[in-house]
């Protein structure tokens, strides 16, 4: 037997009494509450961020050879020194370039992606998986794959296999700077660590879109396709695209992990974060310059960011605009 | 129903649960499992750190002989990946710092207080080490490391391949490029020289009659003659007759043993496998001269250890150092020869070694003997990369070799001036 309900009859239960007892003391101060969930986190964003900012622009004034403790100070002699290095300031132009090429690149690839996957009809979750997984793999390991795997220099490496069958000779792609086919190695490694993660951030701004917008263009007679995407489903992904960008050119400028095990000890391809590793660790152990070198880095990369967001538009940004 | 029903659960009981885990963390780390060595030795702890040894057995052998010292707790932290040096240099900055360490002898180590001085330990057993061991750790007469092994690098080679090729072993640059070439085939390239190349630089500069640091400690490698070497170099580079981008790095003998060149550098510690890989069908030479003011050379490269001037425990640290490095010969002598071949720096030792006084073993001793080149302590990290960059630059990258070598001179001075004023 069912029942039936007029919908406008239909009324929404009363809410239960509040019995919840009168909070006492601490418990029921929103002050101590904010502290006690915001105060563990501010505590360790101090201690192992800011502190070690501080020290490092600290330190970079001062002659800090093997040892982190400043001293001599030396004004802006370490910040001298990294200008006149030309390795560091060929890395910062290197990783510039890098950055105006893989930027835009990992940003296309990863929407196309993300618009594949959400027409999907069946097996999204499938190609979803696929698309992501990489992205749980680490950055060392991947490079250890396509260095020693696919992209080794002898016969038997899988990229070398697939030139042979059609009569080209082994190609050393690391070892042999000219021509460069190590941007080959790296931006491939990149684009397949990285597209995952930002594609799942498209599809899920994708999935915000409302479908009334793409109904009301059908019925003004816009075309699917690229007409639709050029002027609804890009507009409305601006937000994202915006925080996108931002944590690739970020990502771009603070490359290290592949570049550091594909490219061992190159004067080539190196970038800033691995020069000044090698400043202030295993070769030189100058931490004054190396910190002089890391304010610069951080400076070109607020510089830059500040610039893409005059651009594309920090914080005007909720998905409607 | 389960005893444990969600109302045990409650938000209160997994809070009580949480705090008692993570009061119990601190108490769980002065458990056993807290990298210190379960020897049985007194109150005290000593940490050492060592890079890992590609050689089957070499960490057991190195825990074994931390086992049997009954005067301090030895632990051991074997350290993999390829860069060690820039662990060890961070660890020692801090309160973790290992109390030994090897490494090689470097004197921005001395001259910053990282490393002891353990001339009283070594000074009654001094003349029974290789002298150039002894000279290659000593700053202002005192001595501030324990060698270990000597490491002679030179060539390899297959022995059936030069003669099917018609090859003779070379004995100048020239003639090694030329074998190289004639050793090349489909699948074969006919030489391996690393795939940086960095292994021989220092062979290179030896080779050319140059050095790297003069007896005045002024660089000595800016010759025309190590000028010239590189753009010989660079010949072999591009000629395709170079294996490149190998799996594993000159200091594995897999590129010889597989069978993916003819020619390999690499180090004495490999010949127990590439003997068993190819038997009698392996032979060596040193690096060959680059021209007539030159002479083959070897490199006599090693691990020596140091004790960490800024440790805690630096009179118990010495201690062991004496017991394991001066006193305990048979383990010195299992070291040396019972993994990858060595030869041990105390002559003693060296003499009484059988697995080195014949065949091949003996060969590369006579090498080491004849054309070895050893450390040199005021030869530091950055000159060493100096050094790379050159090679980056010109063998790999076609730069001017002359223009390379003035960049470098100029980067080692600065240091050199930083070093010794």
């Amino acid at each position: 037997m069912s029942t039936t309900t007029k919908l406008d009859l239909a009324r929404p239960a009363p809410a239960k009494a509040s019995k919840a007892r009168p909070r006492r003391g601490l418990r029921g101060s929103p002050t101590f509450n904010f502290w006690l969930f915001t105060g563990p986190f501010l505590i360790g964003l101090v201690i192992f961020v800011y502190v070690p900012i501080g020290w490092s622009i600290w330190l970079s004034f001062f002659e800090a050879r093997f040892t982190v403790t400043p001293s001599k100070f030396i004004g802006f002699d370490n910040y001298r020194f990294m200008l006149d290095n030309g390795n560091f300031t060929g890395a910062l132009l290197t990783f510039t370039v890098f950055a105006a090429f893989i930027v835009p690149t990992t940003w296309a690839l990863s929407l196309g992606l993300a618009m594949l996957v959400n027409r999907l009809r069946f097996m999204r979750a499938f190609f979803r998986s696929v698309f992501f997984l990489p992205t749980a793999c680490s950055y060392v390991a991947a490079s250890l794959i396509w260095k020693m795997s696919i992209f080794n220099g002898v016969r038997f490496g899988l990229a070398n296999t697939v030139i042979g069958w059609f009569g080209v000779e082994n190609v050393a792609w690391l070892a042999n700077p000219d021509p460069p086919w190590y941007w080959l190695v790296i931006v491939s490694a990149r684009l397949w660590l990285q597209s995952g993660f930002y594609m799942i951030l498209f599809l899920a701004a994708l999935q915000n879109i409302p479908q009334e917008l793409y109904e009301a263009a059908a019925i003004d007679g816009a075309k699917p396709g690229w007409q639709t995407f050029r002027h609804i489903t890009l507009p409305q992904l601006r937000a994202t695209s915006t925080a996108v960008i931002l944590l690739l050119l970020v990502a771009a400028y603070q490359a290290f992990d592949e570049f550091f095990n594909l490219l061992a000890k190159t004067t080539w391809g190196r970038p800033p974060l691995v020069e000044l590793y090698y400043m202030a660790l295993g070769q030189n152990q100058d931490y004054g310059a190396g910190s002089a070198g890391a304010v610069m880095l951080t400076m070109l990369i607020v510089i830059v960011t500040l610039f893409q967001g005059k651009i594309m538009g920090f914080g005007k940004g909720d998905e409607s605009k | 129903m389960s005893a444990m029903s969600s109302s045990n659960w409650d938000r209160r009981s997994v809070l009580r649960a949480a705090a008692g885990l993570a009061a119990l963390g601190p108490l769980a780390a002065c458990g056993s499992n807290n990298g210190r060595g379960g020897g049985s030795g007194s109150g005290t702890n000593l940490t050492q750190y060592f890079h890992a040894y590609g050689e089957a057995g070499t960490e057991q052998a190195i825990k074994r002989y931390a086992k049997a010292y009954d005067k301090a707790n030895v632990s051991t932290q074997w350290i993999t990946g390829s860069d060690f040096e820039s662990k060890l240099f961070a660890t020692l900055l801090t309160k973790n710092a290992p109390d030994l360490f090897e490494f090689h002898p470097q004197i921005q180590l001395v001259k910053s207080g990282q490393v002891a001085d353990l001339t009283d330990i070594i000074e009654p057993v001094k003349d029974d080490f290789n002298q150039a061991d002894i000279q290659s750790h000593t700053v202002d007469g005192k001595i501030y490391g324990v060698r270990m092994i000597d490491d002679p690098q030179f060539f390899f080679y297959r022995k059936s391949m030069l003669e099917k090729a018609n090859v003779a072993v070379p004995q100048t640059l020239d003639e090694l490029i030329e074998a190289a070439a004639k050793l090349t085939t489909s699948k074969v390239k006919g030489a391996f020289l690393g795939n940086d190349l960095h292994a021989v630089i220092n062979p290179l500069i030896w080779s050319a009659g140059a050095d790297t640091l003069d007896a005045q400690n002024q660089p000595a490698f800016n010759t025309d003659g190590v000028a010239e070497g590189l753009k010989k170099l660079r010949k072999l580079f591009t000629s395709g007759d170079l294996l490149l981008d190998a799996p594993a790095d000159y200091w594995d003998p897999s590129a010889l043993d597989q069978g993916l060149c003819a020619i390999q550098f690499c180090g004495m510690w490999a010949m127990p496998t590439m003997q068993k890989a190819l038997g009698d069908d392996l032979g060596i030479f040193p690096f060959p001269k680059v021209n007539d003011a030159g002479k083959p050379s070897v490199y006599n490269g090693g691990w020596s250890m140091f004790v960490n001037a800024k440790g805690k425990n630096v009179d118990a640290a010495k201690e062991y150092v004496k017991w394991l490095w001066i006193e305990q010969k048979k383990y010195q002598e299992d070291w040396a020869t019972s993994y990858g071949f060595h030869i041990p720096p105390r002559t003693s030792i060296a003499a009484s070694a059988t697995k080195l006084k014949s065949g091949l073993p003996a060969e590369g001793v006579k090498l080491f003997t004849d054309y070895g080149h050893f450390d040199n302590i005021g030869w530091t990290q950055a000159m060493i990369t100096a050094t790379e960059n050159v090679f980056a630059d010109t063998v790999r990258k076609n730069g001017d070799p002359k223009a390379s070598l003035d960049k470098a001179e100029k980067t080692v001075s600065a240091e050199l001036k930083k070093l010794f004023g």
